[in-house]
């Protein structure tokens, strides 16, 4: 559909001075893209690739890859439904052809108004909660034909705050203090005791950066 | 075969390891793949390539390998030999591996190897026959995709073949530098392909096509043309550029059918351009001149009889005549050229180059370097003049390889950066006129200013190589001479390689059949003797035949026209003289205004030498028999021989004998051997010095006519697939200029001196250097050559917004 915004092409700048190789800023760039227009534009892909200095069709197959990254328009709200064999077991199926039915729509399928898509995808590793489904990657477990028309009904009033399709990138793990790793960005942190030791072995001259 | 049947020469010191129960050594760091090969063990492979880096991609090389820890299986394009390594090549377990890898390989590739145009060389089809189980367990639907898809104009892709090996899409990303396919989607979908609208527009794209080891990557030119094993192959070089790089041209039914790459060491490691690789197409084209040829009164062309052709040409060439071209013969050809035109006719001007190029006696005076020495390790290759890309495609690609990699450094100074910059050490955007100065700065430190980076090369001291080609038709060649003199002068071990455009000029030096004074071999071959060559450069031949003083003008393949900087005086040239007699296969511009027309035989058709820029002695091989009533050069020239008015009988039987058969010209002396095939030496003496004029300061830009690889040449116009593949003319400026000049893009603008005016399209281009409007030479649309004057140093414009569209 577009290219990036003036405002994401900041943001861009921003990722791509993050990395050494501004190549690296790949998959974030096309996170940003996607939280854009809701998928993947080719006019995206090729402003990206001008943006890291690499080709289209390098982008493209960085992006093809990933499942997760649309390259076609979908719904504002892209629901994924577990068929996988804890699923399965619990009614995974049967859930499937009930959303289909009452959204009117193919598993794949995008219903008319552009609100709904549905996918029918493998094992989404909530097996203690099937049968589960993801609503644009929020997690809802323990479903059945009643709780599904509510969840439907609830994002139709605007009653489930849940963003719009293509915001995966900013779907953060929210990690107390304590248990934070505590990784720095490049520039702060320090090589590790490996390099150094490889280092000081080999007679290279490298510079190394990390301890700039 | 077996290492116990090889007759390779064994190392004894190296890496020792045991091959098949075989004590045996490898190089350091050597491939086991590679040692394998070596040591006459053949292993199967589909991805490997040895002028790629290995990816271990297909699994088809997996070999028993035991390091000390009991036997493994291990991909052996992957692994390096070492100590007491042990490898079983024929034992069960690989056995087993390999006829699984190709079962896996075959379960989702097609059985259409009858109308598959790779069925008959395919390395698939080989291994399958080989090593493979014979039969299919696998029974289900086979994948599915589009039956070919054009991923280009030149190369077609079927999909549904592909076993996504990498070999195409690491040539297009590692070799060529232009990563415009690669594998799509994930798992059992993934797939080669371009991204969309954006098709694999490389000039390299025929060599996917080559090392595609299945039929995914066709080429649309040889598609259904013939079979392999229908193919008769004719080891030959291609004549397209100076590069010389080595191919196998192949036959079927007496037709050239496909041009192969061959994997020269010393030249172009089986890389081609697709200049070179697709260029035979011209040979069956329909507008093809297959027998002589009178203009009528009334301008038509008619007919005639070679007899009647040959007494024509001959009268004509009996008065004052004068020759231009003939950079494209082969090397026996241009000598007789240049004995019949000399000796039998009188005749004293003739040039081979159309002065356009780097002229002959500023190339004659240099040492001459070989590819292998100027990409040397640890040396620095200074470019002076055009992108290699364009002038010597397959030469750029090892250029490439080792600035990519680091083991040399590169420094260009041109008008519109190279395809290299990025990766240069500094590529310095100098001006027409300026070329000198920029690279005398460049070599020498002015104090206090050592750190400057433009003084890049003060303090090198590292062999260097200068590769140099005429970087603008529209500025004196003098500039050029000049930066090379600079350079000779502060760098005297600097050795040099000349990048021209027409295949075998250095070739047509050697012949004489350029002007200038150098030694050349005599008659008898054995005794090298200073000759005085006459010759007259084309810029003094045209000028001679625009006042009149010039009866009969002989065009050996050569198009002043289109090619000759001034094109008004060519065009006047061509009018005044009395008679043109064009030795050409096509009609072209020049062509167009010729008397008589002497067809001749093409590339593939003749039988000879070709003279690379380094010097280097090669053959061309005939494959197909001439069409039609067409003669070869060595044929017409030594007819002519015959018919002279002054003919002297016992010399002309004796070149005819002699000359007809092909022996060279070359005297044995002059020839250098060594396993990388002869070469010739290159006298040297002191360059010419040449003072050249200051350029005029002006208002305006400074014009720069540079070339592509795709432009409106005779052949390419000829060839079918090629002639599409010109682009339409545009011009390129930096983007402070535009903004100077208030240009805004998209909008035509409007560019004049006191030659022309023209409204042109135009593109901002940072690689182009300030202060300098880069105009493409003989692509489609116009021609940029109306603004030049020849007679002035460097030509200005100037530029103004046009009217908005």
């Amino acid at each position: 559909m577009s290219r990036l915004t003036s405002a994401a092409v900041i943001e861009a700048e921003e990722i791509i001075a993050r990395y050494p190789r501004k190549k690296s800023a790949l998959i974030p760039l096309l996170h940003l893209a996607q939280a854009q227009d809701g998928y993947v534009a080719d006019d995206a892909m090729e402003h990206i690739a001008e943006l890291l200095d690499i080709t289209p069709v390098e982008v493209l197959g960085t992006c093809s890859f990933y499942e997760m990254f649309k390259r076609e328009p979908v719904g504002k709200y892209l629901v994924n439904i577990c068929t996988n064999i804890s699923c399965q077991l619990m009614g995974g199926e049967e859930l499937l052809h009930h959303a289909e039915k009452t959204l009117g729509i193919k598993s794949g399928g995008t219903t008319e108004d552009g609100m709904f898509t549905i996918e029918d995808v493998e094992c989404i590793a909530a097996c203690t909660e099937a049968p589960c489904m993801q609503v644009n990657y929020r997690y809802a477990g323990r479903l059945d034909e009643v709780r599904f028309d509510k969840i439907v009904s609830e994002i139709r009033e605007g009653k489930l705050a849940i963003p719009a399709h293509g915001n995966l990138g900013d779907v953060k793990q929210h990690i107390p203090q304590e248990r934070e790793s505590g990784i720095k960005p490049p520039e702060q942190t320090e090589a590790p005791a490996w390099f150094v030791r490889r280092m000081s072995e080999s007679e290279s001259e490298v510079t190394i950066n990390a301890n700039k | 075969m077996t290492a116990t049947e090889s007759s390779a020469v064994k190392a004894t010191t190296g890496v020792p390891f045991t091959l098949n129960g075989q004590e045996l050594h490898a190089e350091e760091g050597e491939l086991l793949i590679e040692a394998c090969d070596k040591n006459g063990v053949h292993i199967p492979r589909f991805c490997y390539h040895k002028r790629m880096e290995s990816v271990g991609m297909c699994r088809m090389c997996i070999v028993e390998v035991d390091t000390g820890r009991g036997p493994a299986l291990q991909p052996s394009c992957m692994l390096t030999v070492t100590p007491e390594m042990k490898v079983e090549t024929e034992s069960e377990a690989t056995k087993d591996a390999q006829d699984g890898v190709l079962e896996l390989l075959l379960a989702n590739h097609p059985l259409d190897c009858p109308v598959c145009d790779k069925g008959g060389e395919c390395p698939l089809q080989d291994n399958a026959f080989a090593y493979g189980p014979g039969e299919s367990r696998f029974v289900e639907e086979k994948r599915h995709f589009e039956k070919p898809i054009p991923i280009s104009d030149l190369v077609k892709l079927d999909r549904e073949r592909c076993i996504l090996c990498d070999r195409c899409t690491r040539f297009a990303s590692d070799v060529a530098g232009d990563s415009l396919i690669h594998f799509i989607d994930r798992g059992s979908s993934t797939q080669v392909n371009t991204f969309p609208d954006h098709p694999f527009a490389s000039y390299y794209s025929g060599n996917t096509v080559q090392i595609c080891p299945v039929g995914a990557l066709t080429a649309a030119p040889y598609r259904f043309k013939a079979r392999p094993w229908d193919l008769t192959g004719s080891p030959s070089t291609a004549t397209v550029d100076s590069s010389g790089s080595r191919v196998l041209v192949q036959s079927s039914q007496d037709k050239v059918v496909r041009i192969q790459g061959v994997d020269s060491d010393a030249v172009n490691w089986g890389w081609l351009s697709d200049k070179e690789r697709f260029i035979y197409e011209a040979n069956v084209s329909e507008d093809r001149i297959l027998q002589p040829m009178r203009r009528a009164v009334d301008g038509s062309l008619e007919p005639m009889r070679w007899n009647d052709a040959l007494k024509q040409t001959s009268e004509a060439l009996g008065k004052k005549a004068a020759a231009i071209g003939g950079a494209r013969l082969t090397l026996e050809a241009q000598h007789v050229w240049q004995k019949v035109l000399a000796d039998e006719f009188s005749v004293v001007s003739y040039d081979a180059s159309l002065g356009d190029d780097v002229s002959a006696d500023v190339v004659d005076s240099l040492p001459k370097a070989t590819y292998d020495w100027a990409f040397n390790a640890g040396s620095v290759v200074v470019v002076v003049g055009q992108d290699l890309k364009e002038i010597l495609p397959s030469i750029y690609l090892r250029l490439r390889g080792v600035v990519k990699d680091g083991s040399v450094e590169l420094v260009e100074f041109n008008y519109k950066s190279g395809s290299l910059a990025k990766l240069a050490r500094k590529s310095v955007q100098s001006r027409p006129g300026e070329l000198a100065k920029d690279v005398k700065q460049a070599f020498t430190a002015t104090p206090g200013e050592r750190s400057s980076d433009l003084n890049c090369l003060v303090d090198t001291d590292k062999p260097l190589t200068v590769i140099f080609s005429r970087p603008n038709v529209a500025e004196s060649a003098d500039y050029l001479t000049e930066a090379l003199q600079v350079i000779q002068s502060v760098r005297p071990d600097a050795h040099f390689l000349p990048a021209f455009r027409r295949g075998n000029t250095v070739g047509a030096q050697l012949a004489g059949l350029t002007p200038g004074v150098r030694e050349v071999a005599t008659e008898d071959e054995i005794i090298v003797e200073q000759v005085a060559v006459v010759g007259r450069p084309t810029a003094e031949i045209l000028q001679e035949a625009a006042n009149g003083e010039v009866e009969t003008l002989l065009l050996l393949g050569a198009d002043p026209i289109s090619d000759f900087p001034d094109k008004a005086l060519a065009e006047a040239a061509l009018d005044a003289v009395n008679t043109v007699i064009a030795v050409d296969c096509f009609e072209n511009p020049s062509v167009a205004s010729a008397n008589v027309i002497l067809p001749v035989a093409m590339y593939g058709e003749v039988n000879g030498h070709f003279v690379n820029s380094e010097g280097r002695l090669s053959p061309l091989g005939a494959r197909v028999t001439a069409p039609g009533l067409v003669r070869s050069d060595l044929e017409i020239a030594a007819s002519l021989a015959k018919t002279a008015p002054q003919s002297n009988s016992d010399a002309q039987s004796s070149l005819e004998t002699s000359h007809m058969l092909g022996s060279e010209p070359i005297a044995w002396d002059l020839l250098e051997l060594s396993s990388e095939g002869a070469r010739i030496k290159t006298p040297t003496k002191p360059i010419q010095r040449v003072k050249a004029d200051v350029p005029t300061v002006a208002d305006g830009l400074r014009l720069v006519i540079g070339n592509k690889l795709w432009d409106q040449g005779t052949i390419v116009e000829n060839s079918r697939t090629l002639a599409g593949l010109c682009e339409t003319f545009k011009v390129r400026i930096n983007p402070a200029d535009a903004d100077r000049f208030g240009l805004t893009a998209g909008a035509e603008i409007v560019v004049k001196n006191a030659k022309a005016t023209a409204s042109v399209p135009f593109i901002t281009d940072s690689s182009v250097a300030e202060g300098v409007l880069w105009a493409p030479a003989n692509v489609r649309g116009f021609d940029p050559r109306s603004f030049v004057t020849f007679s002035e140093s460097v030509c200005y414009v100037e530029v103004s917004a046009g009217e908005q569209k």
